[in-house]
């Protein structure tokens, strides 16, 4: 490069690493198409839907028009991209919302990709190409009102009647429960915990939502209630005995999430940055204050080695040497990351940051939900612990 | 059927634009290179008629670009063209529209056509003349601003967009339709597609491959340009002062209504 090229070196007030520069075309492709799509469908209405507190159904075809529902499985209709791919769609997403993200992450990375994982052909025939093109939707029942982070000690039990399974239980905080069209209901069984494929119309299954959430408005949640639950014995996961089933489909969801909370960090960041530019105070554009600038230089420093961390995990999972407590990691840090941004582009914005005009505070509650769900930040930070200290500090 | 559309590859029309005044050409490098927009409504435009027509139609994406830029064209293919040929040739260099649209028009006699659709402009050259030229030298009828297409037994029928409404035309094919933003946003590719994209070809063609009679690059071209500017800096904006929002309003809309705009 010659001096006259350095001085135009182009750097961006966004990517300022210029971490797109590490994608390939196809992966760059993807990106701008998932953009695209929120910037058209998402955002001018999810300011509407978090404050009516719904997610419209239809949302689900046009996603798997799109193709992002079990984008990264192979097979059944689904488009078999790399994880890095999954990572930049769920970034895109949530850049819109955590709650058009988790629709694509619970329906993808843990019903679809539990009946990928553990399925059998049939389950898969039945189900996968249907999710896929979003005309079904799944829901994933694992955590109970008791047992949050401790799955282990789930109630919901599955008894032998004949060649049968009896299911009895309830689930808590089941994303997509009360439209979901098939849940995946892990339960105790004499020989271990289990996986369950059961259509949602099933007799004694029912879900009931949840309400007054003050996070993750545009998104269902749900109860799941099992009630003498009869499910036939070709309804049971084969390939998935004891915790490893459940807990292997959070691992693929929660690597989503590494991705997905920058892309509401950087959602919140821009707000900022733009607000900064244009809101005069003083006379003088408050983003010409040191004060500002420094909390938009902390957004930006944060928000691109996130993105960074997220994208090197990716490129590792891709080549399948990605550790679940590796992945823990990223979670931890970038969900954590991402709040402290949406903390402080809300100061930025002053007043106008608490109201649904802007997005900021739509993503800062959001997060809330992420730090906690798919694993609480204080679970991963104890993954990460045991595996530096080789000590277990969980009980 | 076979349609045919035509995309330039263009540095995205986002980013800054600079001129290199030693070459006085586009300075590529540092911006990433996309579809030229007015072209991504021709392939709409063509992806519309393959999906009514049905059956044995397909859509040919053709380029002509340096190398390097080649992978730019799956984002066609993802969107749902069936194959891309792509010409590259160091001889191409400096082409003026003559030139292009003369070195273009012998690879689509090479590639075929029953309907070949361009974009009615580029976002980089402007010039908006590569269609009318691409026409003359194909011998086919040339119908500009197309807002919407069919074809029936053979025959083509367009309706025109024009300044006061639009006329409907008729023609034989084959023959060369330009599209205006009216015909219909350009679709999303899926994720299947951009997936499948990479399994699609890109034919490569070289100036040997065509055959050319007449001179292209710089020694075809018949326009040299000359100097080139930038826009003038925009000036000061005007500063509306009043009592009251109001008066404030009114000021804007005598504003407005003398220009023409209300």
């Amino acid at each position: 490069m010659t001096g006259t090229h350095t001085k135009t070196l182009r750097v961006d007030s966004v990517d300022f690493i210029d971490v797109g520069g590490l994608l390939s075309p196809e992966e760059r492709l993807i990106r701008d198409t998932v953009r695209g799509f929120v910037n058209t469908r998402i955002l001018p209405n999810v300011a509407e839907w978090f404050e009516e507190g719904t997610l419209p159904r239809e949302l689900g075809r046009e996603l798997g028009a799109l193709g992002v529902l079990g984008m990264h499985l192979d097979g059944y209709g689904c488009p078999g991209a790399s994880a890095v791919a999954y990572g930049i769609a769920c970034m895109e997403l949530e850049a819109g919302d955590a709650g058009v993200r988790s629709f694509a992450s619970v329906q993808g990375s843990l019903a679809m990709y539990a009946i990928h994982r553990w399925g059998d052909e049939a389950q898969k025939q039945r189900w996968l190409p249907a999710l896929a093109r979003g005309e079904a939707i799944g829901c994933f029942g694992l955590t109970e009102h008791d047992f949050g982070s401790n799955p282990g000690g789930m109630r919901t039990f599955a008894r032998r009647d004949g060649s049968d399974w009896i299911v009895d239980g309830t689930k808590m905080w089941i994303t997509n429960g009360s439209i979901a069209d098939v849940a995946i209901v892990w339960a105790q069984t004499d020989a271990g915990i289990r996986g369950f494929v059961v259509p949602t119309d099933t007799r004694g299954f029912g879900a009931s939502n949840i309400h007054r959430k003050l996070s993750l408005r545009a998104s269902v949640t749900s109860e799941l209630v099992l009630q003498d639950c009869r499910l036939p014995a070709e309804a049971v996961l084969p390939q998935a005995r004891g915790l490893g089933g459940p807990l292997g489909c959070l691992n693929e969801a929660r690597y989503g999430i590494v991705w997905g909370a920058m892309g509401a960090a950087r959602a919140c960041y821009e707000t900022a940055l733009d607000y900064a530019k244009t809101r005069v105070q003083f006379d003088r554009p408050i983003g010409g204050f040191q004060l500002t600038q420094e909390k938009l230089v902390n957004m930006l420093l944060e928000l691109n080695k996130g993105t960074l961390l997220a994208l090197h995990l990716g490129r590792m999972k891709d080549q399948g040497r990605l550790a679940p407590s590796q992945v823990s990691f990223g979670k931890l840090n970038n969900v954590r990351e991402a709040l402290a941004i949406a903390r402080e582009a809300r100061t930025v914005l002053g007043a106008n940051g608490v109201t649904l005009e802007y997005p900021v505070i739509r993503h800062m509650n959001n997060l809330e939900s992420v730090l906690t769900y798919e694993g609480t930040s204080e679970m991963h930070t104890l993954v990460v612990g045991k595996e530096i200290t080789g000590l277990d500090a969980f009980t | 059927m076979k349609i045919v559309v035509t995309v330039k590859l263009v540095p995205d029309p986002n980013a800054e634009k600079r001129i290199d005044s030693a070459t006085k050409r586009l300075v590529r490098s540092g911006v990433e290179t996309v579809l030229n927009p007015y072209d991504e409504y021709a392939l709409e435009a063509a992806l519309q008629l393959k999906e009514r027509a049905g059956g044995d139609t397909s859509v040919v994406v053709f380029s002509m670009a340096p190398e390097a830029l080649k992978e730019t064209l799956r984002k066609a293919l993802a969107m749902g063209a069936d194959e891309a040929v792509f010409l590259s040739d160091a001889g191409l260099e400096g082409s003026d529209v003559w030139a292009t649209a003369y070195a273009m028009s012998q690879a689509l006699k090479k590639i075929g056509f029953d309907l070949l659709i361009v974009g009615g402009l580029t976002d980089d050259g402007s010039t908006g003349a590569v269609p009318g030229a691409l026409a003359e030298h194909l011998g086919v009828p040339c119908i500009t601003n197309a807002r919407k297409a069919e074809i029936a037994d053979g025959t083509l029928r367009v309706e025109r967009e024009t300044d006061s409404g639009y006329q409907t035309v008729r023609g034989p094919l084959p023959a060369l339709l330009t599209t205006a933003l009216t015909f219909g946003e350009p679709r999303y590719a899926s994720l299947k597609g951009i997936m499948g994209a990479k399994k699609k070809t890109i034919a490569p063609l070289t100036l040997a491959d065509i055959g050319l009679d007449l001179a292209v690059g710089s020694d075809g071209a018949k326009m040299q340009l000359e100097a080139f500017a930038p826009p003038p800096a925009r000036g000061k904006g005007r500063t509306v002062e009043a009592a009251d929002g109001a008066a404030g309003a009114q000021a804007i809309f005598d504003f407005l209504k003398e220009k023409k705009l209300v």
